[in-house]
């Protein structure tokens, strides 16, 4: 018996292939069609190759605002992990503390990234904001809308406020999740308490642990909304980072070819660094 | 090394006691002297793990006290207490490799390097790990692991008493009869006193000197194996122990006679009953029930074959019981009369054995 031809299941699948059009695949392509060519508006195209890519290599502009980006990720990795798992180690694991802490935990996490820089912003203002005004008392200078070192100091408290708790509930989670008959183990077999992170806690939470260093390298390499909002990526460029730069020469300079070519850059960079850290951290997995 | 009794020991999960199912363990008094091989014997949830945890410091009883020697040392950490203990599942430090693993408590204690390497490899040795003692313990597989947690259980020498809770349930069987044999002669070699907890009643049986049966949170006997074979004090550990397990059957007691299936029952001893009793059971083993020219008429049900032996259900007035013959036996078809061998046959009221 034939099959009958029947071409009504293609209806079915049409939606996927225009969400996924519309929101990935053709936003994509008009950003790798703008970072070959020149266009002066109307829709008029010159083919240019590969120069906004050499010209956005050999940027110091480009440079520095890496260097930024680079600078400011360690530095929030470097507080918010061993932050977070401290944190995580010492909220309690029964009882009625356990809602409390979770729903402070998750609170930074429910506020809109421009509210965040908003609120920072008032808090750290040196006439008025609680925390400016109350540093300036302390004797200790602080304008983050003039100096460099107290804007990095500001964003970087605020990236810490906001974004630590989601390193805690991680962390919090891949706890929970050993076995009592290991902290049992160990306090038989006499180990200390750096022991039992050493050797038990931190192993059994790698994975967690892993996908907390990920989440957080991505989204504070990407980080755009609360310095724009705190500081405009001022003073100066002190903490204009790759996107804030991005979007100065896209949507402040109109130069899109640079800004598509800059655009593709950083994509990739983040897909790298993603890559990199992935196959470092998994690398023993294998052997189980 | 010490002896270790328990008294009054009672303990509960439940900030609350209204009913004695609330508590896991109740009014336990036990001594086992220095050097034994015990075992802890009970179905699931009958509070064995709770009592071992409780030896080993883990938890703190609600009520009673814990003795080493003639110390009280209920209040002391698991390390105060020098003990070891050994997991039902496997615990190791992914981290480390084998020989990390075993030396970690020689090494938490302070121990010297050459003493470390030395009783390490001893251990290793004994359980077969030497080959694989520089490897990373993640890699291992289950049974693997499970004799690293003995290991690190054995490692130390000095302990007042090791304990196992359920070791073996991760090990395939064939290597479950290694390993249960290597833990005898590793306590006829070391001479510790080893507490193993297991519901598995070969085990218990195999392992142990003397063997406590648990049931509900209390102790129901305490005896070697040959006893609680024998001479059950109740009738939960005539079910538990034995396969099939034994034969528990109402029946009448009238001017201290044993009558059952309308038949007067001789029992080694002459019953006196002392007091008034709801049910009373007579319980025989399927080891001991015999055909015979005479006795309790009975019929046929179902023969399986096991074996060496075989199993035979039998029916008379007085209900269904099992017995066990040997394959060569020929099992007759009518007038079947069973015989209960009277120096195995015991009488329960309200399920606790009646001496004279």
């Amino acid at each position: 018996m034939g099959k009958t031809l029947n071409q009504k299941a293609w209806f079915f699948v049409l939606p996927v292939f225009i969400l996924v059009a519309f929101n990935a695949a053709i936003p994509l392509m008009t950003v790798v069609n703008y970072s070959f060519q020149e266009t002066f508006g109307d829709n008029v195209f010159f083919w240019e190759g590969t120069k906004w890519f050499k010209q956005i290599l050999r940027s110091e502009r480009f440079h520095a605002a890496l260097g930024r980006q680079f600078l400011f990720t360690s530095i929030i990795l470097i507080i918010q992990i061993p932050l977070g798992i401290a944190i995580a180690l010492s909220m309690p694991k029964k009882g009625p503390g356990v809602s409390i802490c979770l729903v402070l935990m998750s609170m930074p996490l429910l506020i809109p990234w421009n509210v965040v820089g908003a609120m920072w912003n008032i808090f750290a203002l040196p006439e008025i904001g609680f925390l400016g005004k109350a540093i300036n008392t302390l004797g200790i200078k602080y304008n983050f809308t003039q100096q460099p070192f107290a804007a990095w100091f500001t964003t970087i408290l605020m990236d810490v406020w906001h974004w630590t708790s989601l390193v805690v509930l991680l962390s919090y989670a891949g706890l929970c999740a050993i076995p009592d008959a290991y902290y049992q183990a160990a306090k038989i077999d006499g180990a200390s308490r750096w022991a039992v992170l050493r050797h038990i806690e931190l192993p059994k939470m790698k994975k967690v642990l892993t996908i907390a260093i990920l989440l957080r390298f991505m989204d504070s390499f990407m980080i755009y909304t609360e310095p724009f909002v705190l500081t405009g990526g001022g003073p100066g460029n002190a903490t204009a980072f790759l996107s804030i730069d991005l979007v100065k020469i896209a949507l402040g300079q109109f130069d899109l070819g640079p800004a598509a070519a800059m655009s593709l850059i950083y994509f990739f960079i983040v897909l790298l660094i993603c890559w990199v850290f992935y196959n470092l951290m998994m690398k023993n997995e294998g052997q189980k | 090394m010490s002896k270790i009794s328990l008294k009054n020991l009672s303990h509960s999960y439940l900030a609350k006691q209204n009913k004695d199912l609330d508590w896991a363990l109740r009014d336990i008094n036990l001594e086992w002297s220095d050097g034994g091989a015990y075992a802890l014997l009970g179905p699931s949830g009958c509070g064995k793990t709770t009592l071992l945890n409780i030896i080993s410091g883990l938890l703190k009883p609600t009520k009673g006290e814990v003795y080493f020697d003639d110390k009280k040392i209920t209040h002391l950490s698991p390390v105060e207490r020098n003990i070891a203990q050994v997991f039902q599942f496997p615990v190791i430090y992914d981290t480390m490799t084998v020989f990390d693993n075993l030396a970690f408590p020689l090494r938490n204690r302070g121990f010297s390097r050459d003493r470390i390497g030395a009783r390490v490899k001893e251990i290793a040795e004994m359980l077969d790990l030497s080959e694989t003692l520089y490897n990373r313990a993640s890699g291992l597989t289950a049974d693997g692991k499970q004799k690293i947690s003995l290991g690190r259980g054995l490692v130390r020498s000095d302990v007042n008493v090791i304990m196992f809770d359920e070791p073996l349930t991760v090990i395939d069987p064939h290597l479950k009869w290694i390993l249960r044999s290597k833990l005898k002669e590793l306590h006829q070699e070391i001479n510790r006193t080893m507490i193993y907890v297991t519901h598995d009643q070969t085990e218990a049986l195999t392992f142990a000197d003397q063997v406590v049966v648990m049931h509900e949170g209390k102790i129901v006997q305490k005896g070697t194996p040959v006893e609680l074979f024998e001479k059950p004090k109740h009738t939960f550990v005539g079910h538990f122990i034995g396969s099939p397990g034994m034969n528990i059957l109402s029946c009448d007691l009238k001017n201290d006679e044993v009558i059952f299936s309308k038949t007067k029952i001789e029992t080694e001893k002459k019953i006196k009953v002392k007091k008034n009793y709801l049910k009373t059971q007579i319980g025989v083993r399927p080891e001991f029930v015999n055909f015979s020219d005479s006795g309790i008429p009975a019929k046929v049900l179902k023969v399986s074959n096991a074996g060496r032996h075989q199993i035979v259900d039998v029916e008379c007035s007085g209900g269904k019981l099992k017995m066990i013959s040997s394959a060569a036996t020929n099992i007759p078809s009518e007038n079947v009369y069973l015989k209960f061998n009277s120096k195995y046959t015991h009488v329960y009221g309200d399920d606790w054995i009646i001496e004279e």
